[in-house]
């Protein structure tokens, strides 16, 4: 019985600590719950904030905009900050969950290029501004390219697909997924064409037989390990796989591809917008956005912090690319109804 | 013929226990390898390095999250094996009011996805248990909803097992003069144990291995984490860092060390968790006895 | 006083489930009626749609035959790998059972996540089980493959259906068995007319507990399967969390293979009572 005994009396310690844990739990007006993505920060920018302002940063991660969308429509509050991607803050603003930003508190938003302000989900900055951009394009080995891929050809076309055949992989994401072969078609991401989404279908459904994989989480591990050669993925990725392998190379396929950003937003329900806005204010300054793009390699839509960032990641154009390649991406937007023709495609594509 | 056919069975039998225990381990010996690995990247060897463990130990949240992994899972199996087992009792024995619906209820959550759990409880907790005056913290909803779908478990482990059981030895015991009180205490329970030690395994497992219904019973704003949180944190949008081979590899050496106390605890006060041959009424304990040659099988 | 007993011993656990569990899953039968709304969450307007999107071929064919024949066969497997090990640890002296059985249930207090990725390094092109084939003349790709999803599957699953295996050959009256010998059965037929029969309960109960979660199972297939095995699992975790949600219609999935996987084992239940009877 002393087995039994031990056990409960385990169990009721672990009932205590219950009883005791759940006591308490209030926030302190001190304290800053900030949403993000894992990964996706330097740690010391916590420490520095707090050091001046007194208010303790605590990170919370989700891995998607989906299980952040769907805590804040279940209704969770709590959270002070979140990072969205762009289309997910259109949908939050139209669903009314965000709070309005008090821009008078935030003076280091006049920083952010002219390019990422005022874009097609918050016009008018109303409710969140940029952290983080980035593209959706191809990562690959060069070591087993004669030449460097130039166009989507290389992830669609039938000649190339057989050369390296299992060893290549598509992001698990319809809309980039679709959209890349729409791209490759000439049309654009945001099509509602049935035509055009039948033509991406069929390109879609002839890729999938030479397909390692879908993959939006281990492309780059597995890029890394020689296991895919090529690779459909997002910039920041490629760019962290080249500092442990040189040989690791991203390009944006010349018939245009997508960029996207990450942007910060309180949501409603927020107990500390005071801090919030402070946070927010603190990481536009331009030596914290540098220290975070140094850190990260992710490029920052901040034009003042440039002077401050390394200038190998400047130059690399995978990170920053020129003007005329930034002029041909395309934004993936929300498209009304038609998202059920996407939907149905994806699902075709999957369960084939 | 007849020999050889007897001693190829039992060849097949050991190569299969030993093949298992081969195939069981496999991916563990290669976690552990690759916990020591230099790389920033899960599946790509870096050359040797401690670092993974130093990154790990340095970091609190890593030591938090494998309390609350070893409280929750401590707390909810008990709860669950406890009333799994009453359940597997209600129900083979008795005949509640309202029988099968409670069956089919029962059953459920065995078949239930995971995510279609975690979002219901979610919204379960948001909407309505906020709603009734319950605003309690991480830790109550998160064991709540691991209690809730590991209750299931141990009802159908004990449930086989009572099936077996013989209710002439418990009768006997009755009409030697027993109380109800002790024949649970002296024969049922002993004789139901093995079913129920393994009911509580399974569902702790499942307890540890838990992220939806974790992931969506802690409703905003607390950073509780349990070790899955954990591990899903560090995983960034791009897969998962060596560190978590660090991770498992040290919940190895933290599982060992508890069997090992649990093994001396056993050698000092033997229990009735599996009674030795010469005490217990259970028939397993008769035919150890004995010894016939059953036992060379 | 025992009947009455037995009468009230059901409900601690049974209002716990009503209220934690099934409540919340009235929520989710709820919402498989709805529509989806241009985010993927809920519009209120009440419709079949959802289950009649189910009716078609694609979902048939693809993911539900997948999820069905992956839980067979790891179901199968388990059985087949684990009753030797299950038997073996019932029948051996006490302190060897004790650590053996933990060495079983050792794995899984990894993990299971971890797990798969080691599965990752050994199963891809450049991993040894790989090369390991290709020196025999086999180019398998075990990577978003089928066999690389029952293989992470059956590790899974091994340990819940050695359990309630163990559980029932543990106490097995094995009066019977020295009695059979008694009477001139050979082993075999021991083993097949009294074992065997006897150890039943175990089988069905490892078998439920293998089966049903394997049928919404999504870590396994997604990571190992490469998006390329879809099962009702991955199914339905794309609709709640993916790129394009659609809550009403996984929903909808969810609760449509929940009643089938009832349904499948409602009736195997049911035999086995009646045996009850009957033996």
């Amino acid at each position: 019985m002393t087995f039994i005994r031990a056990l409960s009396l385990v169990m009721l310690a672990g009932l205590g600590l219950v009883g005791v844990t759940s006591c308490g739990g209030n926030q302190a007006p001190r304290e800053l719950h900030f949403v993000i993505w894992p990964n996706y920060i330097d740690p010391e920018v916590y420490r520095l904030f707090e050091s001046e302002f007194g208010i303790r940063v605590i990170e919370e991660n989700v891995d998607s905009n989906e299980t952040l969308r769907t805590k804040l429509q279940a209704g969770v509050t709590g959270y002070d900050l979140i990072v969205p991607s762009d289309y997910t803050v259109e949908i939050l603003i139209r669903q009314g969950l965000l709070e309005r930003l008090d821009l008078s508190k935030i003076p280091n938003a006049q920083h952010i290029s002219p390019r990422f302000r005022g874009l097609y989900y918050d016009p008018t900055n109303s409710y969140s501004l940029p952290y983080l951009w980035g593209t959706t394009g191809i990562g690959y080995d060069e070591r087993y390219f004669e030449s460097p891929p130039t166009s989507w050809a290389e992830l669609f076309e039938q000649s190339r697909l057989e050369r390296y055949k299992m060893r290549v992989s598509m992001l698990d994401d319809p809309r980039e997924t679709i959209g890349a072969a729409l791209k490759y078609l000439g049309y654009s991401v945001n099509s509602t064409d049935p035509r055009a989404l039948e033509a991406a279908k069929a390109i879609l459904l002839a890729q999938k037989p030479y397909l390692a994989r879908y993959d939006s989480e281990t492309y780059d591990d597995f890029l890394l390990s020689g296991d895919l050669l090529i690779a459909h993925g997002w910039s920041g990725e490629f760019a962290r796989a080249r500092t442990e392998n040189p040989h690791i190379r991203y390009v944006i396929p010349q018939e245009g591809g997508v960029i996207w950003t990450d942007n910060l937003a309180i949501p409603k329900g927020a107990r500390n917008r005071e801090g919030a806005h402070l946070f927010i204010d603190f990481l536009l300054r331009p030596q914290i956005s540098a220290r975070i793009v140094n850190f990260l390699r992710y490029p920052s839509p901040n034009e003042a912090a440039r002077p401050f960032i390394l200038p190998e990641i400047l130059a690399d154009p995978a990170i920053y690319p020129p003007e005329e390649i930034l002029d041909k991406l395309e934004w993936i937007q929300d498209v009304g109804d038609a998202i059920a023709l996407y939907e149905r495609v994806w699902d075709e594509v999957k369960t084939r | 013929m007849k020999r050889a056919v007897e001693y190829g069975v039992t060849l097949l039998v050991a190569l299969d226990v030993c093949l298992t225990y081969v195939f069981l381990y496999l991916p563990i010996v290669v976690l552990i390898v690759y916990s020591v690995s230099a790389s920033r990247y899960a599946l790509v060897w870096g050359g040797f390095s401690v670092e993974p463990y130093e990154k790990l130990l340095r970091d609190p949240e890593a030591l938090r999250a494998l309390g609350n992994s070893l409280i929750v899972g401590v707390v909810s199996a008990g709860l669950s094996t406890l009333l799994g087992t009453l359940m597997a009792l209600g129900l083979e024995r008795g005949r509640a009011w309202g029988q099968r619906a409670i069956e089919v209820l029962a059953y459920l959550p065995i078949v239930v996805p995971e995510i279609v759990m975690g979002v219901g409880l979610l919204l379960f907790f948001v909407q309505v248990w906020r709603r009734l005056g319950g605003d309690v913290g991480p830790l109550p909803t998160v064991i709540a909803g691991h209690v809730a779908f590991s209750i299931s478990y141990v009802m159908v482990v004990v449930r086989a097992r009572l099936r077996d059981l013989d209710k002439s030895l418990e009768e006997a015991a009755l009409d030697l003069g027993a109380t109800p009180a002790q024949v649970w205490r002296r024969v049922t329970i002993p004789l139901l144990m093995p079913a129920i030690v393994s009911g509580a395994l399974l569902v702790f497992t499942l307890s540890l291995d838990d992220f939806y219904v974790t992931y969506f019973s802690t409703t905003g704003g607390s950073g509780f984490k349990t070790l899955p949180l954990y591990l899903y944190a560090l995983a960034g949008r791009a897969g998962v860092p060596p560190q978590m081979n660090a991770v498992a590899t040290l919940m190895l050496l933290a599982s060992l060390t508890l069997v090992a106390l649990a093994l001396i605890v056993q050698r000092r006060h033997p229990s009735p968790l599996l009674p030795s041959p010469s005490e217990g009424r259970g028939a397993g304990g008769e035919g150890e006895k004995i010894g016939y040659r059953g036992d060379r099988i | 006083m025992k009947r009455f007993y037995e009468g009230v011993s059901v409900w601690p656990g049974a209002c716990w489930l009503l209220v934690f569990f099934a409540v919340p899953l009235g929520i989710i039968a709820v919402i498989s009626f709805t529509q989806r709304d241009l985010a993927g969450l809920i519009r209120w307007e009440f419709t079949l749609d959802n289950y009649l999107r189910l009716l078609e071929r694609s979902f048939w064919v693809g993911p539900l035959g997948n999820s069905v024949a992956l839980a067979v066969l790891t179901t199968v497997i388990c059985l087949v790998l684990g009753y030797p090990l299950a038997y073996v640890l019932a029948r051996s002296p006490t302190r060897r059972k004790h650590l053996l059985l933990f060495l079983v249930v050792l794995p899984s207090f990894t993990n299971f996540l971890v797990r798969i990725y080691a599965w990752f390094i050994l199963l891809r092109p450049e991993g040894w089980l790989s090369w390991g084939l290709r020196l025999l003349g086999i180019e398998a790709n075990l990577f978003g493959s089928w066999v690389g999803v029952l293989i992470g599957l059956v590790y899974g699953y091994l340990p819940f259906m050695i359990l309630p295996l163990y559980a029932t050959l543990e106490r097995l009256d094995y009066a019977l068995v020295e009695a059979a010998y008694d009477l001139g059965a050979s082993r075999w037929q021991v083993f097949r007319r009294v074992i065997f029969p006897l150890s039943r309960p175990g089988i069905v109960a490892g078998s439920i507990v293998v089966f049903l979660p394997v049928l919404g199972e999504f870590l396994a297939p997604k990571l190992l399967g490469g998006g390329k095995v879809p099962t009702i699992g991955v199914l339905i975790e794309e609709k709640f969390l993916g790129r394009v949600p659609d809550w009403p219609l996984g929903a909808a999935i969810a609760l449509t293979v929940m009643a089938l996987g009832l349904l499948a084992v409602s009736r195997h239940f049911h035999a086995v009572r009646e045996s009850r009877w009957v033996g």
